[in-house]
């Protein structure tokens, strides 16, 4: 069948042309100046000192990386005894509350985003309620709270859905070995469920804290003008100020950290598993 | 479960989905707001539905949505499923570079794929608008047809496209008739896949587009800076449809089980 091979040829020129050159095109405008032609290349760390100089850049990179972080334990947090209660539900529950998930994250995230701004305003449903119960309205809407809020909105279903899939793979007879042996209920959901699911947590954390730290809509809708992630920052300099070498700069240090961030969290559950292996053995 | 353990779990999803649907609730509610407030529900009408059919920039920006999204799923599908086809009889070399390429726009910040190919358009001297978001969109989509039509590839026998051959077909026909009805569910999950990530697109279409061709995500992005509650009533149109697929995809396989077995009381 070999015959077959060259239909992937096209598909190798595109992935060059559309995938390939653009991220080449990233570096290059990294590692230049401003104002440099693309005849006379000269490699420059201007942009790089640039940033890592400026305490108003290194603090929003800071405040990203936090806020993404914040973002995944709470999916977590909140996510993970959702997944549990779904996989231990019965079967035609079970479809049920998978749907029930699913369906909004179908909807347009910038919809549902644009739906927290009249909730979470001043005197939207939330301080209503806040004001009927005799109490004073507290500001939601343009603080870290409603940032946090809007990407735990948009992203723990991700999370939920991973770790789900990780716990319906799971083995059960082996739970009922630990029961058999005299564990307890929470013995047996610490030393099986929890670290066979962990496959689960992981992948749910890439899924939730990648879009989380480049993130730039919801911080816009929900955190106001003043509130400026890494992804505003990125925004700004393509669409307002125009300076394309600092942005895809600032671009590439995100990449690189999302990178080490991912490489130490697999390397962590990697360890996990063999402590677990080396317990056991 | 013992009882109060399963109260408590109950009372959890409640509370979950509380917070999952009240955006979706509030979004449908006030959309049939008699006033311009997002937090007073004045009463009942349509202006606002009335409002968003006579607005052409609105109007446009849906039918961009679902073009781009239509043609992007189309071409994509088709590419997608052509190259799965081509790797899974390609060299393992070959296999490994263009499926580590293809995780590059999925697991990449979807501003940076963004600023990429608005640099490499600009490069080109391409002009930002329909046929750069065609482009982009078509970019982004390919890699999850691969992505679910491979899998369904490995499991095939590969003596039944080598018996088709043997037995006088032509390679052409020997792809139509026996591997692509074999592969078809993860060619359906695929165009699925790549429809959805086309229609809810917003990063990298904000950054690729311009002369005025926006989708329905940018048009949300720049009009809600002020109040403008023809949004909800968007907003309550796609909630709508979506809810409706997604319920009949989900159900209609339970009722034909249901006639099914029906039928098989009755024979």
């Amino acid at each position: 069948m070999k015959q077959f091979r060259n239909m992937t040829y096209p598909y190798i020129l595109w992935m060059t042309i559309m995938i390939i050159m653009p991220m080449l095109l990233i570096l290059m405008y990294a590692f230049t100046s401003k104002g440099n032609d693309v005849a006379t290349i000269q490699f420059s760390l201007q942009n790089f000192s640039r940033f890592f100089s400026d305490a108003i850049f290194v603090d929003v990179l800071k405040r990203s990386f936090y806020i993404a972080v914040i973002t995944t334990l709470l999916c977590i947090l909140f996510g993970y005894p959702a997944a549990y209660i779904i996989a231990n539900s019965q079967e035609k529950n079970k479809v049920f509350l998978l749907l029930l998930i699913t369906l909004p994250t179908w909807i347009n995230m910038l919809v549902r985003t644009y739906a927290w701004m009249g909730i979470l305003q001043d005197d939207g449903i939330i301080n209503s309620i806040i004001t009927l119960l005799g109490m004073k309205p507290i500001k939601l809407l343009h603080t870290n709270f409603a940032v946090i809020l809007g990407m735990v909105y948009n992203f723990i279903p991700f999370m939920i859905l991973q770790i789900y899939t990780s716990l319906t793979k799971m083995d059960k007879s082996y739970l009922e070995a630990a029961s058999d042996l005299g564990a307890n209920k929470l013995q047996s959901f610490l030393k099986i469920t929890l670290p066979l699911s962990l496959p689960g947590v992981i992948s749910g954390i890439t899924l939730v804290f990648l879009p989380a730290v480049s993130s730039f809509f919801i911080p816009k809708l929900l955190g106001g003008g003043q509130f400026v992630l890494i992804g505003n920052v990125i925004e700004s300099q393509f669409l307002t100020s125009g300076n394309w070498n600092f942005g895809s700069a600032i671009s590439f240090i995100m990449a690189v950290i999302i990178m080490i961030s991912m490489y130490i969290t697999k390397k962590v559950e990697a360890n996990l598993n063999t402590m677990e292996k080396e317990k056991t053995e | 479960m013992k009882p109060s353990k399963k109260i408590t779990s109950k009372l959890y999803m409640t509370v979950l989905m509380v917070f999952f649907y009240l955006p979706i609730l509030y979004t449908v509610v006030f959309s049939f707001n008699t006033t311009r407030s997002l937090t007073h529900f004045g009463g009942f009408s349509l202006r606002w539905y009335e409002k968003m059919f006579h607005d052409s920039s609105m109007m446009q920006s849906i039918f961009y949505t679902v073009i781009i999204a239509v043609l992007a799923t189309i071409i994509s599908t088709i590419v997608g499923t052509i190259t799965a086809i081509g790797l899974s009889k390609s060299k393992p070399i070959i296999k490994n570079v263009v499926n580590q390429v293809n995780d590059l726009p999925i697991m990449n910040p979807e501003i940076v794929t963004a600023i990429g190919l608005l640099m490499f358009f600009s490069a080109l001297g391409i002009k930002k608008g329909f046929g750069t978001l065609l482009l982009a969109h078509i970019m982004f989509c390919i890699p999850y047809v691969i992505l679910s039509v491979s899998p369904k590839l490995r499991s095939l026998d590969p003596n039944l496209a080598d018996a088709a051959l043997d037995l006088g077909a032509t390679p052409w026909q020997a792809l139509i008739k026996v591997i692509v009805p074999q592969i078809m569910p993860g060619i359906v999950s695929g165009a699925l896949i790549a429809f959805t990530m086309s229609f809810d697109d917003f990063i990298i279409s904000y950054f690729v587009t311009g002369n005025g061709v926006n989708n329905i995500s940018i048009m949300v992005y720049t009009m809600s800076k002020r109040v403008n509650p023809s949004i909800n009533a968007l907003s309550t149109i796609i909630i709508v449809i979506i809810t409706a697929v997604l319920v009949i995809v989900n159900i209609a396989p339970i009722i034909k089980e249901k006639r099914e077995e029906k039928e098989r009381k009755l024979t």
